[in-house]
């Protein structure tokens, strides 16, 4: 996917004379030098103002890093010089929650989503393949707002068209609703096989499509696998449900000092977010 | 309005008839920024939101903020803050308050080729976020971008051996000035257009 990516943000700059890229040594020289290509060096507070004041002349500009980089150390820059300021930007990570398991836990950000979604007026996109990361990657630099996208190294088997919340399968009328958010959509479909359930996906989280939720679940009982913090999205699903008598279960990364290194396979098993895990924290959910 | 109308306008901003201007430290640096030095397609971004009186009143005096809306400033429904908000309120290019963040962004307006002048505090330059945008600005030889450092020496563990050389030495043209406008208007356009400038406002605390 970050590969697709850095081919994406190479051909936006040869085509689009309004797009800017800003980078802090991360992908810079994948992606290539470029007039309207600036490395910042590593200063990621720089990063998020330099596109601020890009965007204040008009450009569009796309800022890259790691997520805890991009989103964790500048995040005040988010806040004021581009959300109060009223700025746009698109901000597209790579180093997704656990995909530098090696690294340790200072290049792992599963809270990046939860930051930036405590923001107002941001767009948030989970892309699950590199397709969907190119028809979102494209509609964000058609528009003026602020959007982040967070890319993962674990991507599902194919696309879904448009990435927007689509039902997969549906299940019997007192089915459960499962919502696979992004890359978790290939051990949410494994995990679910055998089961009565209606299947959905998204791979946009904000705006949440609460519309679509009610009108995609069955009955009342709901779990909502996201691949970072787990229950970054629980109060939309409650928002969504509120006058509705509903069940939630929000998987995802525990908010927890995990202190282990290893592979993301050993990372994903250990939050319960593998097919098994996720099949084991379903059959303890669900009735009968 | 000229220079001499300011303390009517600080008044209706604080209703305060006695009070020593001069002790407002941004005060001669914006009037001459915005009399003598700013053209058409400039911008400019202050940083340090603190204390906009002064601000507030040069933007009344040069017709970019109607002179109806300093009373009441800080109100619920004045588009005037203690901090400003570009959103909000007539003439103000940046919203800012919380310190550090001016810089950054004025580097981002100088990459695309514009004329930007920023203006920070002694204090504020306490921030590390600056440092990132000064280094950045001088390697990037921003010719058309240049801060106003406002010295009233109310940082805490101070700047030995001053602000202007911390710049010089990142590669940036520096002048130390005053508060007398001719030397200040010097001060200010003393760049030579490919490094960044500094001027560095002495007042006194």
């Amino acid at each position: 996917m970050r590969a697709r990516f850095y081919e994406l943000a190479r051909a936006a700059l040869d085509a689009d004379p309004r797009v800017a890229l800003v980078t802090a040594e991360i992908g810079t020289t994948a992606i290539g030098p470029h007039e309207r290509h600036f490395n910042v060096g590593i200063r990621e507070q720089l990063l998020i103002g330099v596109a601020a004041g890009l965007a204040l002349e008009g450009y569009r500009p796309v800022a890259h890093s790691y997520a805890p980089f991009l989103v964790e150390r500048p995040w005040e820059m988010l806040k004021l010089d581009l959300g109060h300021n009223a700025l746009g930007a698109v901000l597209v990570s790579n180093g997704a929650s656990y995909d530098a398991a090696p690294e340790g836990r200072t290049h792992q950000a599963p809270e990046d989503v939860a930051l930036v979604a405590a923001l107002p007026g941001w767009t948030i996109h989970v892309p699950g393949h590199p397709d969907e990361l190119e028809h979102l990657f494209r509609e964000a630099l058609a528009g003026d707002d602020r959007v982040y996208i967070r890319m993962s190294e674990e991507t599902n088997h194919a696309r879904v068209d448009g990435g927007g919340f689509t039902v997969l399968r549906h299940g019997s009328a007192s089915a459960p609703l499962v919502l696979a958010v992004g890359p978790t959509l290939a051990p949410v479909l494994e995990a679910t096989a055998a089961l009565d359930a209606t299947v959905a996906y998204t791979a946009t989280v904000r705006p949440f499509d609460r519309d679509a939720l009610r009108a995609a679940l069955p009955a009342t009982d709901v779990v909502l696998v996201e691949p970072y913090q787990a229950g970054t999205s629980a109060s939309e699903v409650s928002a969504a449900l509120s006058d509705r008598p509903h069940r939630l279960l929000a998987l995802g990364v525990p908010n927890a000092e995990f202190r282990r290194y290893g592979t993301p396979d050993e990372h994903r098993a250990a939050h319960g977010l593998d097919a098994a895990g996720i099949s084991r924290s379903l059959e303890a959910f669900l009735p009968g | 309005m000229s220079y001499d109308d300011l303390p009517a306008l600080l008044t209706r901003l604080t209703g305060d008839e006695k009070h020593d201007w001069s002790a407002l430290s941004t005060l001669d640096a914006l009037w001459v920024l915005y009399d003598r030095v700013l053209r058409e397609g400039d911008r400019f971004l202050l940083s340090k939101g603190h204390g906009p009186q002064a601000y507030y009143a040069v933007l009344a005096a040069k017709g970019l903020l109607p002179v109806e809306l300093l009373a009441g400033w800080g109100s619920f429904d004045s588009p005037l803050g203690y901090h400003p908000d570009r959103v909000a309120a007539p003439g103000v290019e940046f919203s800012s308050g919380s310190l550090g963040h001016g810089l950054g962004v004025a580097v981002g307006v100088a990459l695309a080729g514009r004329r930007v002048f920023c203006l920070v505090g002694d204090a504020e330059l306490e921030e590390g976020s600056n440092w990132e945008a000064v280094h950045y600005a001088g390697r990037a030889r921003l010719g058309s971008l240049t801060i106003l450092a406002i010295d009233n020496h109310s940082s805490t563990h101070g700047w030995p051996g001053g602000i202007a050389a911390r710049f010089e030495l990142e590669g940036w043209t520096s002048a130390t000035t005053g508060r007398e406008h001719d030397a200040l208007e010097h001060a200010l356009t003393a760049g030579d257009g490919v490094r960044p400038h500094v001027a560095v406002v002495e007042v006194s605390r």
